[in-house]
């Protein structure tokens, strides 16, 4: 089975300035990829290559074996960008028939009902867009993403302007679709949400991947810290399978241990250190 | 059903939610009433007048009348078409409207289709309307009928639909404001050239009778409104006729059918451009 999404010596370039160098990078069937960078890093533009708005300057994207934009690929994909507005003369229920319209969805008023269960608009289907507070309409944009039943899901930040409990929605929908097999690529800032959904990450700096594994993969070990009766002592060098030698040592030498604690570095520490070095 | 149809059926619901209709409608009842009522008080005044046994009155004041009618309505039929069509592509795409459209298997060319069909749908009803109505009020108030009826209005239907379709290629390349700026100038430009070419044809000028030929084939709207002012009167003869063609808004001008094949041809190049422009430009 071909990979949801796969780009291979991806390159973007506006003039002179380079939005992608090179990006190499596969989304499986039913993964759930989180891309992180800073701002300018290339994020967007991959995103929009992947969904056909913008044309890659070299390199090859695919969508299930399909080229990047073409019709078959753009069937298979649901897209949310950064920065989007949906025509505020629209109820919620007539913009997801709209897009069942065009993307022949023969899922009716079943799937418009289902959609914004989902995304928790269940009571706003007459609602105007107009209407609507920001973070209802970033809601109602992944209800929007869902319609004709996607296998790949392009993300882009769409959690930026949800409250708390806007964010937990999105993020118990991404284990959801995860779970029903739908590929979905995260884009976002907000390494935390990143860290609690994804099964791998890509750290995307200046056009290019720096980092790319499981959150788990990206931390490192930074030793352990032991509190003993004399206050908390730290190994900085340490790894799981020194602890229980150095407990046996402390205690050999009439020191007293109430606790360890294994260090390990977060998304966060990885993401930096990347950003840092490049 | 067809994605163009979609995108047009989408494209006349936005025209009708905005109330863009309504306002027009109100607007156009207010023009045509200012219009009934010059028509009865021309028609009225040129009856008690009857100066000249040779020039007609009757068809001067009716081919002027309707003829100035003409004008206001390829105008007003130009704002419409604009408005409608200015932030099509680079106007949706800034505020983010565009993309989640293209981003469904529907193609570019159908999104483009479909937002012309859906301005020109609202822009060609509007002026065949109220072209036959001003017809109307002019024959009703002072018993006078153009020469040529259908051709004139169609004239003006297809200038309408030609300024629908430059401005449609513009909102490719530049975003809202400045499109629509740059097609009311073209606007603006069209109307300029033809007054030339008249000025030229009357004085035997021929340097301004070649920027009125060219400006004709580069902008066809013109050289459309001009034939329809030329079909009010083309039967007429005489001294009546020499001066209704020097009319207040561009003279009229005799146009054959190369000027409808070109003006389809000129269509069918804007597509072109546009599909290419579209297909190449990124969001």
């Amino acid at each position: 089975m071909p990979a949801a999404l796969r780009c291979e010596s991806l390159e973007k370039r506006y003039g002179s300035t380079v939005a992608l160098g090179g990006v190499d990078l596969d989304v499986a069937q039913g993964e759930l990829l989180g891309l992180l960078g800073p701002n300018g890093a290339g994020k967007s533009t991959l995103t929009k290559i992947a969904c056909g708005l913008v044309r890659a300057t070299s390199g090859r994207a695919e969508v299930e074996g399909t080229p990047a934009g073409s019709a078959e690929a753009r069937a298979a994909i649901g897209y949310l960008a950064e920065l989007f507005r949906f025509p505020d003369w629209l109820t919620a229920d007539e913009l997801l028939v709209l897009h069942q319209d065009l993307a022949a969805s023969e899922g009716g008023r079943g799937e418009r009902s289902e959609l914004l269960g989902l995304v928790g608009l269940g009571d706003a289907r007459d609602t105007k867009v107009a209407a609507m507070s920001k973070g209802m309409q970033q809601r109602l944009g992944i209800a929007q993403a869902l319609v004709g039943s996607p296998r790949l899901l392009m993300l882009d930040e769409p959690t930026s302007a949800l409250d708390p409990v806007g964010r937990r929605v999105v993020r118990d929908l991404l284990r959801e679709l995860r779970g029903r097999g739908i590929a979905v690529a995260l884009s976002s800032h907000l390494l935390s949400e990143v860290e609690l959904v994804c099964d791998r990450v890509a750290i995307l700096v200046g056009g290019r991947i720096l980092a790319q594994g499981t959150p788990a993969e990206l931390a490192r070990p930074r030793g352990a810290e032991v509190e003993t009766a004399d206050g908390v002592r730290s190994f900085p060098d340490a790894r799981r399978e020194d602890v229980p030698r150095i407990v046996a040592e402390l205690v050999a030498g009439g020191g007293q241990v109430y606790g360890v604690r294994l260090l390990a570095s977060t998304l966060e520490d990885a993401y930096l250190e990347a950003v840092g070095a490049a | 059903m067809s994605s163009a149809l979609i995108v047009a059926r989408y494209a006349l619901r936005e025209a009708v939610r905005r109330r863009v209709i309504l306002v027009v409608l109100l607007l156009t009842l207010c023009f045509l009433s200012l219009y009934a009522l010059g028509c009865a008080v021309t028609f009225n005044e040129v009856e008690s007048l009857a100066v000249d046994d040779q020039v007609d009155d009757r068809v001067l004041a009716g081919s002027t009348l309707l003829g100035l009618s003409m004008f206001t309505i390829l105008f007003l039929g130009a704002v419409l078409a604009v408005f409608l069509t200015l932030g099509a592509v680079r106007g949706d795409a800034e505020r983010g409207l565009l993309q989640p459209l293209v981003v469904r298997p529907v193609g570019r060319t159908s999104l483009l289709l479909g937002r012309f069909a859906g301005a020109v749908a609202v822009c060609a009803v509007y002026v065949a309307l109220v072209y036959a109505a001003a017809v109307l009020i002019t024959g009703i108030a002072g018993d006078w009928w153009p020469d040529r009826g259908i051709g004139p209005g169609l004239g003006l239907v297809l200038a309408v639909v030609v300024i629908a379709a430059i401005s449609l290629l513009g909102s490719i390349f530049l975003s809202s404001t400045a499109n629509g700026i740059a097609v009311f100038m073209l606007f603006g430009a069209g109307l300029a050239a033809g007054l030339l070419g008249q000025i030229g044809d009357a004085l035997a000028v021929e340097t301004l009778e070649d920027v009125a030929t060219v400006s004709s084939w580069v902008l066809p709207f013109e050289a459309l409104y001009q034939a329809g002012l030329h079909g009010l009167t083309a039967e007429t003869s005489g001294i009546t006729a020499v001066i209704v063609q020097l009319g207040p808004f561009g003279g009229a001008q005799e146009a054959g059918a190369g000027l409808w094949v070109w003006t389809a041809a000129y269509l069918v190049l804007i597509a072109a451009c546009a599909r290419v422009a579209f297909a190449r430009r990124d969001l």
